[in-house]
């Protein structure tokens, strides 16, 4: 088969998987009596209505676009970073912390949020090296390592909303008491769209799409990621490799946290990484870890996000939707492929 | 705290332990075969919500159970086929099934949050209810637990005293070698996922129509346990008993967290809701201490008389996978 049928063959078959996640998410929404038709459209309207929503799909966007640039630099070493949502986490703990420490001294705000931002991506990296230690000189596999420490994460950061860092009067579930706007990511004018953030998303997309591509760096990560034992013999220090791996990510969840806090809430809440993580892993599979397809995929996941909070105040229908439409997209679309490898291997070999 | 209260915990233990060793024991016959079902947190929350929604529509509790095997059964279907039949990676598919499946269970199951379907009772045994603390303890609980408790003695009875047994460690072991004593790899292998994931699919009803009764979305208390039993399974060594031990540890530890926060007032219940997981990530590094170079490499530094007794213990913590867990079969 020449290379212009088999891209054509391949689109057939991504374009079957998007049609049975829709034709799923139908059977489900005729299930609780919704009509399909009019939940898609409200999604679409939910998404793209009004220039705040497109502001708001925006916002979404950047966490996604970072998160996920750093989820492709761990796959490449062939690891599940899972532990990325406590990453985000930890990054956002962090630089709440920075910012109450300097809140009534007298530094400029900005070195200020400049100081909290560094101070969360350390702390992302460090809560990635803590998954890395114990993956390579543990022998803990990275999923569950990552996974306990995000239900920690979670756990450090409700303790410090409810207990050292909670609000003057009574604690609650809404999060820390905000920051005086001095501490504010500048926005756009009448937009809660900040733009230092979308500098730095789109600044770090670009710097893991080079780095990924166009680096021995990169090159050697991938090395490790395809077979532990032939990097090793042609000398990559693979455990070195698979920790820095971890941090990278680390760094880039950290900043995720980061700007979470300075930029969309001014405050820690105690959901702060809305998972993301977990979304970015998702797109990461679906663009099946080709850096040059993450603007647009986490843009369509974005605007399914807000797409969705309409989903509850128009149709008594629970916001999950989305979640459930992402997850089937993801899933058919891999199953679909696997199809095609397998038509393609029997064409093959007849 | 008083003897009696001690027995009523410890019998309390073993009844919350009961979905988790079902859940864990499923997940150890699909792993045995080589096939991780990684779906678990979603499953279990998915089956749960609908076997509570079946329940309360149709005022049977048994219709809730089965209805939760279905969702098992229907989910490790899904990981069977692109796992097995198209050879994507098991990791990938369950990683995305575990997430969706809790968000379909959240969307699925708004309308029904905190309402009131029916509680499954216990059922003592006659005469060995009578018998002094092994009465309390072992046969006063519901018609689950002891299906639970003989569960794992059927497991390991199967897996390791069995013909068929025997086949099912080949298939996870070493494939090819079965395959050439002519098992039915892929046949098998589809054959163990359903079985485990439809026990695992027990776990969810269990907890919602009798353990922790009621569905109350997000805040069930259910996210997490999905996680914990592949841990467990991984503590066990992917031998029934040591799962079965490992699951009657975290729940008699969660009880004792309960115990705990009654007097211990001053922290948050969030946080020690969470203490099961830095445990799971200890236990988990305890039992790999074996496989890891620079343990051996201080073992080597030892005195000899301090090296027998330390790689004795470490032996008896190790846990190895099967062999080919993960991996695709390949017919050469």
């Amino acid at each position: 088969m020449d290379q212009a049928r088999a891209r054509r063959f391949s689109v057939l078959f991504q374009i079957g998987g998007i049609v049975l996640a829709f034709v799923f998410v139908s059977v489900i929404l005729l299930l609780v009596g919704a009509n399909p038709l009019t939940t898609f459209k409200l999604l679409v309207e939910g998404a793209v209505g009004s220039a705040s929503r497109i502001s708001n799909v925006l916002v979404v966007w950047m966490p996604l676009l970072l998160v996920t640039s750093g989820l492709l630099v761990t796959f490449s070493t062939g690891l599940w970073n899972i532990g990325i949502e406590g990453q985000i986490t930890l990054g956002a703990i962090l630089t709440t912390g920075v910012i109450r420490l300097f809140l009534d001294a007298s530094f400029p705000p900005v070195l200020v949020i400049i100081l909290s931002i560094i101070a969360g991506m350390v702390g992302g990296a460090l809560w990635a090296a803590l998954a890395g230690l114990l993956k390579t000189y543990g022998g803990v596999n990275e999923i569950f390592g990552g996974l306990g420490l995000n239900y920690i994460a979670t756990a450090l950061n409700i303790g410090l909303i409810f207990g050292a860092w909670s609000r003057e009067g009574i604690a609650s579930m809404s999060g820390t008491d905000p920051f005086p706007k001095e501490f504010w990511f500048p926005t756009f004018e009448s937009f809660n769209l900040s733009w230092p953030s979308l500098v730095l998303s789109i600044l770090g997309l670009i710097v893991i799409f080079f780095l990924l591509q166009g680096t021995h760096f990169g090159l050697r990560l991938k090395a490790v990621g395809k077979g532990m034992r032939s990097a090793f013999r042609l000398g990559i220090p693979t455990k070195k490799y698979m920790m820095l791996s971890f941090m990278v990510c680390g760094l880039f969840a950290g900043l995720t946290g980061a700007l979470q806090v300075v930029a969309v809430y001014h405050r820690l809440i105690p959901s702060i990484s809305s998972g993301y993580g977990y979304l970015g892993l998702m797109i990461a599979m679906l663009i099946n870890f080709r850096a040059i397809w993450i603007a647009p995929i986490a843009l369509f996941f974005a605007a399914l996000n807000i797409g969705g909070i309409q989903l509850p105040i128009v149709q008594k229908l629970d916001s999950s939707l989305t979640g459930v439409l992402q997850g089937s997209l993801v899933l058919f679309i891999l199953i679909m492929q696997g199809v095609k490898q397998r038509v393609l291997g029997k064409a093959e070999g007849e | 705290m008083s003897g009696e209260m001690i027995l009523l915990g410890l019998a309390g233990v073993i009844e919350a332990g009961a979905p988790i060793v079902i859940a864990a024991i499923g997940e150890t016959i699909t792993e045995r075969a080589g096939v991780t079902n990684l779906s678990l947190n979603g499953l279990i929350i998915l089956s749960a919500m609908m076997g509570f929604w079946v329940s309360l529509e149709t005022n049977s509790i048994l219709l809730g159970f089965l209805t939760g095997m279905l969702i098992g059964i229907a989910v490790s279907v899904l990981i069977a086929f692109s796992s097995i039949t198209l050879k994507q990676s098991q990791v990938a598919v369950g990683f995305i099934l575990a997430i969706t499946c809790e968000d379909l269970a959240y969307f699925l199951g708004n309308p029904i949050m905190g309402e009131q379907a029916p509680i499954m009772f216990a059922t003592p045994i006659p005469f060995l209810q009578d018998i002094p603390i092994l009465g309390p303890l072992f046969f006063q609980h519901s018609v689950m637990t002891y299906l639970s408790i003989v569960l794992i003695f059927a497991a390991w009875f199967w897996i390791s005293k069995t013909r068929p047994g025997l086949m099912l460690q080949g298939i996870g072991e070493k494939p090819e070698a079965a395959f050439v004593r002519g098992a039915n790899v892929v046949k098998l292998r589809y054959l163990y996922t359903i079985v485990g994931g439809a026990l695992v699919g027990l776990a969810g009803p269990l907890y919602t129509l009798s353990v922790k009764a009621g569905w109350k979305g997000t805040i069930t208390g259910l996210n997490g346990i999905g996680w914990i039993v592949l841990a467990i399974t991984i503590f066990g060594g992917w031998k029934p008993f040591r799962v079965a031990f490992g699951a009657y540890l975290f729940a008699f530890l969660q009880w004792l967290g309960l115990v705990l926060q009654s007097t211990l007032t001053f922290i948050p219940s969030q946080v020690l809701q969470v203490a099961p997981f830095p445990l799971m990530i200890l236990t988990l590094l305890l039992v790999n201490l074996g496989n890891t170079e620079w343990m051996e490499r201080i073992i080597a530094t030892l005195p000899d008389w301090l090296r027998n007794r330390v790689i004795k213990l470490i032996r008896a913590l190790r846990s190895q996978p099967p062999g080919a867990l993960g991996t695709p079969f390949e017919r050469e």
